[in-house]
Parts: C-alpha cells; structure tokens; sequence
C-alpha cells in the first residue's frame, strides 16, 4: 500500500470529472420535481443517452454531434414518461420504474454493435495564462467543455428557478397544481416540457459517462449513477447550488474509493466499490429527517375535472 | 375533442382486459421491433410463445416454465402486498442475492456432514437473509422517515459486490482450482433442492411459490392485516381514521417480500443454478415488478403473469438460439410489457369520451 503514490491534484480534478454525470442528471430531475413530477426513470435516460451519444459520435466521429444526440435520446425516451403519466395518468413511481428497465434493454440492443470501440476524444479546453497556473490550473482550467456546461447549466437553472416568471410559474404548479390551473397556468403542458428537460440533461450525464469519464460502451454501464442522481436531489433538499456540492461530494467518493483500489489497501476491493452506495444510504437517513423543502404537489398526478 | 371522466369505481371488466391487452399490444410492436432487426416477426413470436408449450421439443421445456417461473412468482407476491398499500420495495433483486449467500452459508457450513435436517435449516437462513436486507430500508422508513425506493435499490449494489466478495472469499470452493465460485451444492445430497418427481421441473421452490400465491390470497380476503394493506392503499386517510398503523405495515410488507425474495434465491442456487457465483443473479428480483403489475397485484394474477413472464424468458432463449434473436431484445419486450399494461390502465381507471360542446 503506498497512499503516497495519491496526487491530490489530480485527485481533485479527477472527482470533477467523477462529479459531472452525477450533476447533469441531478440538475435536470431537480427541475422535474420542482414541476411536481417524480421521476424515477432516471437510470433509464441516462443510458439511453449513452448509447445515443456513443453511438453518434462513433459515426460522426464528432463528440459534439454526440452529446447533441444523447441530449435528443434521453428527452425522447422521456417521451415515454409523459405519455404514461401525463396522458395516461399512470402512476408515476411505477411508471419510473417502466422506464427504467425498458431503457436498459433497449440500450442494449442499441450498443451491440459499438462494444469495444474507442469513441472520438473531445479533447480539453486550454485557455492561455490560466490553465498553465499550478495546481489551480489542473483542477479548474483543464478539463473538457462539458464540465463547464454542467456547471453553467447549474447556474442557469437556479437563475432561473429564483429570478424569471417562467421558474415562478414552474414551482407554482410543483407546490400546488390546483391553484396554478385556477391561476390559468397551463399545468400539462408546463409539466412536459419539464420532464423534457430532464430527461436532456439525464442523457447528457449519460453521454459524459460514455463519452469522456470511462470512455467506452458497455451495456448498463451508468451502474445506478442515475438512482444516486435521484438521492441527490433529496439530498440537496431541491436547491441547485446544493446539488453542484452534493455532486462533488459523491464524486470525491467515487474517485477516492478508486485511488484506494489502485493503492492497493488492505480493504478488499468489493468493500471500496460498495463504499458510494453505503454512504449515499447513510446521506440520505441524515437528511430525511426534513421534508419540509419537497414541492407539495411531489408525485401527485394532475386532472382537470373541468 | 376527447376528455377522460374519472370513473366513480374503477372497471371491473377493464382491470380483467388490460393485461390481455397489454400483452397483444407488446406482440405488435415486438414484432415490428423483430421485423426492424430482420426477423420474421411472426416467426419470431411463434417462436417465443408457442414452442416451448406446444412446440417438437415442448417435453423439455415445459418443466423449465416451473423452473423459471417460481422465483419470478416468489418474488412477485412478495412485492405486490407492499405495491398495494404504496410501499415501494425495488430491491428485491438484492435480497435475492443475500437470501442465496445465507442459504447456500448455512448449508456449506455443514459440509460434508450428510443430515436430514440441513436443508430445512437453510431455508431458514435463505429467507433470513432476505428478510434481514429488506429491513435496512423499512427499519429506516420507520425511524427515520428515509425514503426506501433508494435505499432498498442502494442495497442491490452492495448485494451484488457482495457476493463478488464472498464467491471469490468466503464461499470459494477449496477443490475449485483458484477458480471463483462456491462448491456445488447439486452434488451435495443434503443441500441439494432436487426435482420432487425426476423430469417435471418440480422443486421446493416451486412448492413454496403456490404456498406463497394461497397464502397471500388468504391474507389479503380473509384477514384484518390483509384488509389493512388494501385500506392503506385505496383510501389512507380512512386507513387512519381505522387505526393502521403505518410503522408496523411498512415492517411487515417489506420484510415479508424480503423474505420470499431471499427464499427465492436460496432454492435456486441450491437447485438450479447450483453454485454461489458473481454472475448469480440475472435480474429476477426487477423482472418480478413486471410480474406483479401484469397480475393487476392479485395472487392468482401474479400466478398467470408469472407463467407468461417465464415462456418469454424461455421462448426468448429458443429464438436467440434458432433465430438469432439478440438476448437485449427479450429484455425490451418484457420493459414493453409493463409500458402497456400502465398505458392501458387508463381504461380502468377512465372513461374516454367525446366532449361536448360547452358554453364557456
């Protein structure tokens, strides 16, 4: 065992990359649930996004075009969700769950094809003066751009929720979908395109693992990254900025357990790997003790009788 | 324009017709699936539900219908009595996995010790495991209000590395060569959970999955818990207005699925499969899901649906074999299953009609 061999640079840069799946799919299932819709197909959306997004790159050879389809993948399998829950009225916990274990297979059958194949680098960003900076720069100033779209993305939505009409009317219909039906608002609707949004972001996470993180395909390669994603929120107690550390955290995790593995201690390294699981476990009993921040319309399905 | 009027009771004939309905849709768009990736569809379909029952070699495979089905109906019944009162156990795939290291733990203990009382004991363990790693999130639900959907999903992981853990460990079979994997409890008289009547598929496990069917009917018609369970889930505020309590509810339901799961797990690999293995686990424990939203959460449902689960598993291997069928394919016919069956529900729960006009 040498934890010497441990480069806390690359440590920290590396738990960014680690984070980043995490953070796209947490930011856009934030959303979903601040519109009021529990949406447990999360897992689903972001493998889908990764096969679409390898795919594509693959037969493009452009990483970009790939994200774009993972984007494009994961909203139209969320499709699926919408027809279930919104026209359907089924329930959503259940519904998740279709769409989840539908998603699997269907990548699967997507990715036979593209098993062992190297995918298109996208290449990091290098911006002059301050990627060259040491320490600071490894860790904030080299990385790939998808990272810092994760990071934006995060902004934007907490601008938005906080400062714009449409995130007004977007939590208005999450905290109670009655009154912002009488209000007017066009309930259904809104819903749609928020679970749309989810489900882009979720296949983003889902590319960036497929992408750039591992970068290969392999069939359910997200390893419950989507499930975590949903803890996530929980965890964050639906607050933007919250899910940016909570996703880093986990990150650290993941990327500290794998340094653990590589230095060879003496926990077997069945132990480490279930490590991220136990404590997201542990996170969430910590945690659950308030539910006052949950959107109150969370779960409920929404029919105008009139 | 076409509005849905809830019904005021939902349709007894719709909740009948709506698995019916959920199947035939699957086999369209199955396949057209079939037919995108070059198969002949009908072929295809003929081949996964009418060979194994009727088909040259239906003699072999009509016992693996057994085989496959009861862990898929242990597990199902399981599941379908915390599903109605709106408990959510999702990790029955993991309790699967701890109910086979416990059973197949407790029998290897043993070795090479031949005794009648050795298997008995683990059935015991088996369904202590189960019943022990769905308690985590229930014991958690109930103190501390933790949601257990992602808890009692978490624990599947840690099952899984788990039993990397113990098969290259613990349980690794002394005489196995360095290679991974338990003992064979199969040559193992005491521990082996061999065919009841040689060629018919009958195991214990199979025994247990129709005691587990009359024993959840029994329950839910002909006894107060059973009543409290469907109480909680149709209309919980006279659920609490009746004196449930919720704590005791969410202890039983999910450690009772917990349970059958580990039950399920433990008379498969001391029969079918054998060996306590990484690859151990195919996915029953989220196949069962299916199962018990396809048997409409009904005992004797869950009973069908499970059948019919266990030929498209089956019909799935022949047309992988005969047809080059991909194995992904089957998956994404049985996620289609359930897709339809909760589409299809709105005709239960809904009445569609054409909106009349109104004066606004």
């Amino acid at each position: 065992m040498d934890l010497g061999e441990i480069n806390p640079v690359l440590l920290v840069a590396s738990l960014m990359v680690a984070a980043t799946p995490l953070l796209l799919a947490a930011i856009g299932e934030l959303v979903v649930e601040k519109a009021g819709v529990l949406n447990l197909g999360v897992e689903g959306m972001m493998i889908v996004g990764a096969i679409s997004g390898f795919a594509i790159s693959v037969e493009t050879g452009s990483p970009w075009l790939g994200f774009v389809a993972a984007a494009i993948g994961g909203a139209v399998l969320s499709l699926l969700f919408v027809l279930l829950t919104q026209v359907a009225l089924a329930n959503q916990v259940a519904s998740g769950l279709a769409l989840t274990l539908f998603g699997l297979g269907f990548s699967a059958l997507l990715g036979q094809s593209y098993v062992g194949i190297k995918p298109p680098s996208m290449g990091e960003i290098h911006i002059p003066v301050l990627s060259d900076i040491p320490v600071i720069g490894p860790i904030l100033f080299q990385h790939d751009p998808i990272l810092y779209v994760g990071i934006t993305l995060t902004a934007a939505v907490w601008a938005a929720l906080k400062y714009t009409r449409a995130g007004l009317i977007l939590r208005a219909v999450g905290e109670n979908h009655d009154a912002a039906h009488a209000l007017g608002y066009k309930v259904i609707k809104i819903r749609i395109m928020a679970i749309m949004f989810g489900g882009a972001c979720a296949g983003l996470g889902g590319a960036y693992i497929s992408l750039i993180r591992v970068p290969q395909w392999t069939e359910g390669m997200t390893a419950g990254v989507g499930w975590i994603a949903l803890a996530l929120v929980v965890f964050a107690s639906w607050k933007p900025w919250r899910v940016l550390l909570g996703a880093y955290l986990f990150g650290g995790i993941t990327v500290l357990q794998l340094n653990l593995q590589a230095a060879g201690v003496a926990i077997p390294v069945e132990y480490l790997a279930m490590s991220p699981y136990i404590i997201t476990i542990l996170v969430l009993v910590i945690l659950s003790a308030d539910k006052s921040s949950a959107p109150a319309s969370l779960g409920r399905t929404f029919h105008a009788s009139h | 324009m076409i509005v849905l009027e809830k019904r005021p009771q939902p349709s007894k004939a719709w909740s009948y017709a709506t698995p019916l309905v959920a199947v035939i849709a699957t086999m369209v768009f199955g396949g057209i699936l079939f037919a995108i990736l070059g198969k002949n569809p009908i072929e295809a379909i003929g081949t996964i539900f009418w060979e194994p029952l009727f088909g040259e070699f239906a003699f072999y495979y009509r016992p693996q219908l057994l085989v496959k089905g009861a862990p898929l109906v242990l597990i199902a019944i399981g599941l379908s009595l915390g599903f109605r009162a709106g408990i959510w156990n999702i990790g029955a795939e993991g309790q699967y996995i701890m109910g086979a290291i416990f059973g197949a733990g407790a029998g290897l203990a043993f070795y090479p010790l031949e005794a009648w009382f050795i298997f008995p004991i683990m059935v015991l363990a088996g369904a202590f495991g189960g019943w022990l790693w769905a308690t985590i999130p229930a014991f958690l639900k109930v103190r501390f209000g933790t949601n257990e959907i992602l808890v009692s999903l978490m624990l599947v992981y840690v099952a899984e590395q788990f039993l990397a853990s113990v098969s290259l460990g613990l349980l690794k079979n002394p005489e196995g060569f360095g290679f991974p994997g338990s003992r064979n409890l199969q040559s193992y008289e005491s521990a082996h959970n061999a065919e009841l009547i040689a060629g018919s598929g009958m195991h214990w496990g199979v025994v247990a999955a129709f005691i587990a069917v009359i024993f959840a009917y029994v329950l839910l018609n002909r006894h107060m818990l059973g009543f409290h369970i469907r109480l909680t889930g149709e209309a919980p505020r006279a659920a609490k207005f009746a004196g449930v309590n919720p704590a005791r509810l969410i202890l039983f339901c999910l450690g009772l699925s917990g349970a059958l799961a580990g039950l399920a797990g433990m008379f498969e690999v001391s029969g079918p499969s054998g060996v306590v293995s990484i690859d151990f686990n195919v996915g029953y424990g989220f196949t069962a899901i299916i199962v018990a939203f396809l048997g409409r959460l009904h005992p004797v449902g869950i009973l069908l649906a499970g059948g019919i689960m266990a030929l498209t598993y089956i019909g799935g291997e022949i047309a992988q074999s005969q047809l080059g069928l991909p194995a992904a394919a089957i998956q994404v016919f049985q996620g289609m299953l359930l897709f339809f069956l909760l589409a299809f529900d709105l005709l239960t729960n809904y009445r569609i009609r054409a909106a009349r006009s109104e004066v606004a």
